[in-house]
């Protein structure tokens, strides 16, 4: 277990997800953006423009390495090659943050790309435990885990998420990413409350929170499904749950995800202006 | 009753299996919609990544076809790896024996040269030679040099247009493909792989020399057709040479 007072190093300011095409905007420009977040697996390549840009980048802002396929949830172990190329990638960029997702990937090394739910019992709890042990000791850092955006839940549950959580930071000393935007989409799908989620998670634990943006569709029965989609701008009702959450926590690193329909730097740049104006309130 | 991932994962990749009995529905009916959801994710992001891979062969074929295709594709051979950058390196089998394509018998080899590009891409920076290094080796001497070359280079010979196609599409006013033979060296001067046809001469020397062979054991291979002036240029122009033994 590591010493969890071992700090979070991004600034409590506003941050973005990295894409390539706003490379110019955002090594030339200057002012509200306080931070970068990338996702560690396209920095996996043996070199080229991504490896050069991230070097560029990570001169002029702290970096958040954001693993998207580790497969911490996995029944199986972890893959060894995968942890190879996140310790190197820590290693020579030693980003300020790494962060990975409660959630399933891969299974008999069929790699699925999404995030998958898994149940939350004694067993998974002590398997998801271990798998983070091994991510610090190989990392040699203390790592965030990010609670997941739900469309469905476990017969077999026996405990609720905030629960689990709080139970896997005490084992492991790990930080949390409290994705404020999965926190609404879960509670919308699941039919609970997000503000008793958030009453009821382990806040002191938070290194660090994700805004970003969600599709909605529609159940059988004709009620919201929403749908983590990343390709949208943040929506008000989020944004009033990440005002609750930030007057309980006081300023925290706050990213705005935006992965698929990428808009122009201007779009990007209004929603980090607003998450800004948020901190600013807290 | 408990989901395994196995059943999980088997259900995601086979539409015609019913979501895994064990799903809780807060709405009380089965949870199939919602088991759709992730369903839906892992078919839609495997087939934005081969498209992202392969975006000569989606404008050859149209959206539809791809989108059908990819989807074939991705139930017989879901990633292996979590770096989405390589999914897709069993494209070119895959493509030789996937009935609907057979009218495009090239497309097999364009998986090859997309794939190439995107290796190409993320390969190993290098530092080449100095062309004068080249210059100075007396002519016994350099017949029997190995040359090192840079992992971003590759040479993709073709029974077809490859690089002609390849051209067409990416690039507007380029000639419209001549049916031959075609290839084509891959090489990376800087930041963005580069393409350049050559002739097949140049093409069996330069892989010659890749395997490890000598110059003058590379010369013989390729045949009285080579222009090495030229063939010497091109490599060093491209930064394809790093050392020199």
């Amino acid at each position: 277990m590591l010493d969890a007072t071992h700090d979070n190093r991004l600034p409590p300011r506003a941050g973005v997800g990295y894409k390539p095409q706003h490379y110019m905007d955002i090594i030339q420009g200057s002012g509200l953006l306080g931070w970068l977040e990338v996702h560690a697996e396209n920095y996996m390549g043996n070199g080229g423009r991504p490896i050069e840009q991230l070097r560029q980048l990570s001169k002029k802002f702290p970096i958040s390495v954001h693993g998207v396929g580790l497969s911490i949830g996995a029944e199986g172990d972890l893959d060894p090659d995968h942890l190879a190329r996140l310790k190197h990638l820590c290693d020579w960029l030693n980003p300020a943050s790494f962060s990975e997702h409660l959630a399933w990937s891969t299974h008999d090394s069929h790699f699925l790309n999404d995030l998958l739910p898994l149940p939350y019992t004694a067993q998974t709890l002590t398997r998801v435990a271990d798998h983070i042990d091994q991510v610090q000791e190989v990392l040699g850092r203390q790592m965030l885990l990010e609670n997941p955006s739900s469309y469905l839940a476990f017969a077999e549950s026996e405990m609720d998420e905030t629960a689990f959580l709080s139970e896997i930071v005490k084992r492991t000393g790990c930080g949390l990413l409290l994705d404020v935007n999965n926190v609404f989409v879960s509670a919308t799908n699941l039919r609970t409350s997000p503000q008793a989620y958030i009453d009821a998670f382990p806040l002191h634990a938070v290194g660090e929170i994700h805004l970003g943006g969600h599709d909605q569709d529609y159940n059988e029965t004709g009620a919201p499904l929403l749908i983590d989609s990343h390709g949208k701008a943040v929506v008000d009702p989020v944004w009033a749950l990440l005002d609750y959450t930030l007057a309980k926590t006081g300023p925290k690193p706050l990213l705005i995800e935006w992965d698929n329909d990428v808009p122009e730097w201007s779009v990007l740049a209004a929603e980090i202006a607003r998450a800004d104006s948020a901190l600013v309130r807290a | 009753m408990k989901v395994t991932q196995a059943q999980f994962r088997a259900g995601l990749l086979d539409p015609s299996l019913p979501a895994p009995k064990g799903l809780a529905n807060p709405d009380g009916a089965q949870a199939s919609k919602r088991f759709d959801v992730y369903r839906n994710n892992v078919a839609v992001s495997l087939t934005e990544a081969l498209i992202a891979a392969f975006p000569v062969i989606y404008k050859l074929v149209g959206d539809r076809f791809f989108r059908a295709m990819a989807g074939v594709y991705l139930r017989k051979h879901p990633p292996s790896s979590p770096l989405m950058m390589y999914y897709g390196d069993k494209m070119p089998q895959f493509l030789r024996r996937f009935e609907p394509a057979k009218s495009l018998p090239f497309l097999s080899d364009m998986a090859r040269v997309e794939l190439a590009m995107r290796h190409s891409y993320h390969a190993a920076d290098a530092t080449p030679i100095d062309g004068q290094a080249l210059a100075e080796l007396t002519p016994e001497k350099l017949m029997g040099t190995k040359f090192g070359f840079a992992s971003a280079t590759y040479v993709l010979p073709s029974d077809y247009p490859t690089y002609s196609i390849y051209h067409a599409n990416t690039e507007d006013g380029a000639p419209k493909a001549v049916m031959r033979p075609e290839a084509m060296l891959i090489a990376r001067p800087q930041f963005d792989p580069k393409q350049t046809l050559i002739t097949p001469a140049t093409a069996i020397f330069i892989t010659s020399l890749m395997a490890g062979n000598a110059l003058g054991v590379a010369m013989t291979a390729a045949g009285r057709d080579l222009d090495l002036g030229a063939t010497l240029g091109l490599l060093l122009g491209q930064n394809c040479i790093t050392t020199l033994n």
